[in-house]
């Protein structure tokens, strides 16, 4: 039986619910679909979410729309939304795209943890 | 002996994103070796993705009957792409610009944005199911 590798690996640090994405590339449908049910269970209430993009180096423009519609659900149930660690390439994605107005990002784990104390 | 001649091809594609990704797979494996930068590749990979994503879901409306036609030349200058999709095609002017007002906080309409700022030229046909996009090689300039 093939083994199913999972997308996300997840840990609980102070007031914050830590997603690291695991996959390198980030494109399907289906991959994102599988992101997205892995992810929204956990933002059911006033979650602070960090997500951790220091696997990926590569995502199109699919990716943004599912981080757009976790950024929704996290404002919805009063949390609050970080992303950290993401390469300068996938940086410059977020730039051309201005979601680096939108989304609050840092360099690390640690230093978006800072920022909910 | 490594062949390092200009490549030509037109392939014909049924309209399956697997299958898709592996002919732009194939287009990057074929470009590496004409020593193009990292981020030269990453761009040519986000804007092909961008492109063939769009022709099949906005072009082909997911019908993967339809087919996918991608014409490439690639030599040690630029990189030379064209993808066709089966669909009616699209007024590229007239698409919103996702950076602005409340579309920035829509899921989707981004990967036009994304060819046109990755590529260094891009163009669509007439009719818009067609967009031909070409990058330049800066090692090379």
């Amino acid at each position: 039986m093939e083994e199913v590798k999972p997308r996300i690996s997840v840990y609980y640090a102070q007031n914050a619910t830590v997603v690291t994405l695991a996959d390198e590339k980030i494109l399907d449908d289906e991959a994102i679909r599988a992101l997205e049910d892995s992810i929204m269970p956990l933002i059911d209430g006033p979650v602070n979410l960090v997500i951790d993009f220091s696997n990926v180096n590569f995502l199109s423009s699919a990716v943004l729309g599912l981080l757009i519609r976790v950024c929704k659900r996290v404002n919805e149930n009063k949390g609050r939304l970080k992303l950290c660690s993401i390469a300068p390439r996938i940086f410059d994605i977020f730039k051309i795209t201005r979601l680096d107005e939108i989304f609050e990002i840092y360099p690390d784990v640690k230093k978006a943890m800072q920022t909910l104390k | 002996m490594t062949s390092k001649a200009c490549t030509h091809e037109r392939i014909v594609s049924r309209g399956v994103i697997s299958e898709l990704r592996q002919v732009c797979a194939s287009i990057l494996c074929h470009t590496q070796q004409f020593e193009y930068s990292d981020d030269d590749l990453f761009a040519i990979h986000l804007a092909m993705e961008e492109a063939v994503v769009n022709a099949i879901k906005h072009g082909n409306k997911r019908d993967p009957a339809r087919d996918i036609i991608i014409e490439y030349d690639l030599s040690p200058q630029k990189v030379d792409i064209r993808i066709t999709d089966q669909g009616e095609g699209f007024d590229p002017s007239g698409l919103d610009d996702p950076r602005l007002g409340d579309n920035i906080y829509k899921p989707d309409g981004r990967g036009v944005l994304l060819i046109r700022s990755y590529m260094d030229s891009v163009e669509y046909n007439n009719v818009g199911n067609s967009v031909r996009m070409v990058k330049f090689n800066r090692k090379s300039a």
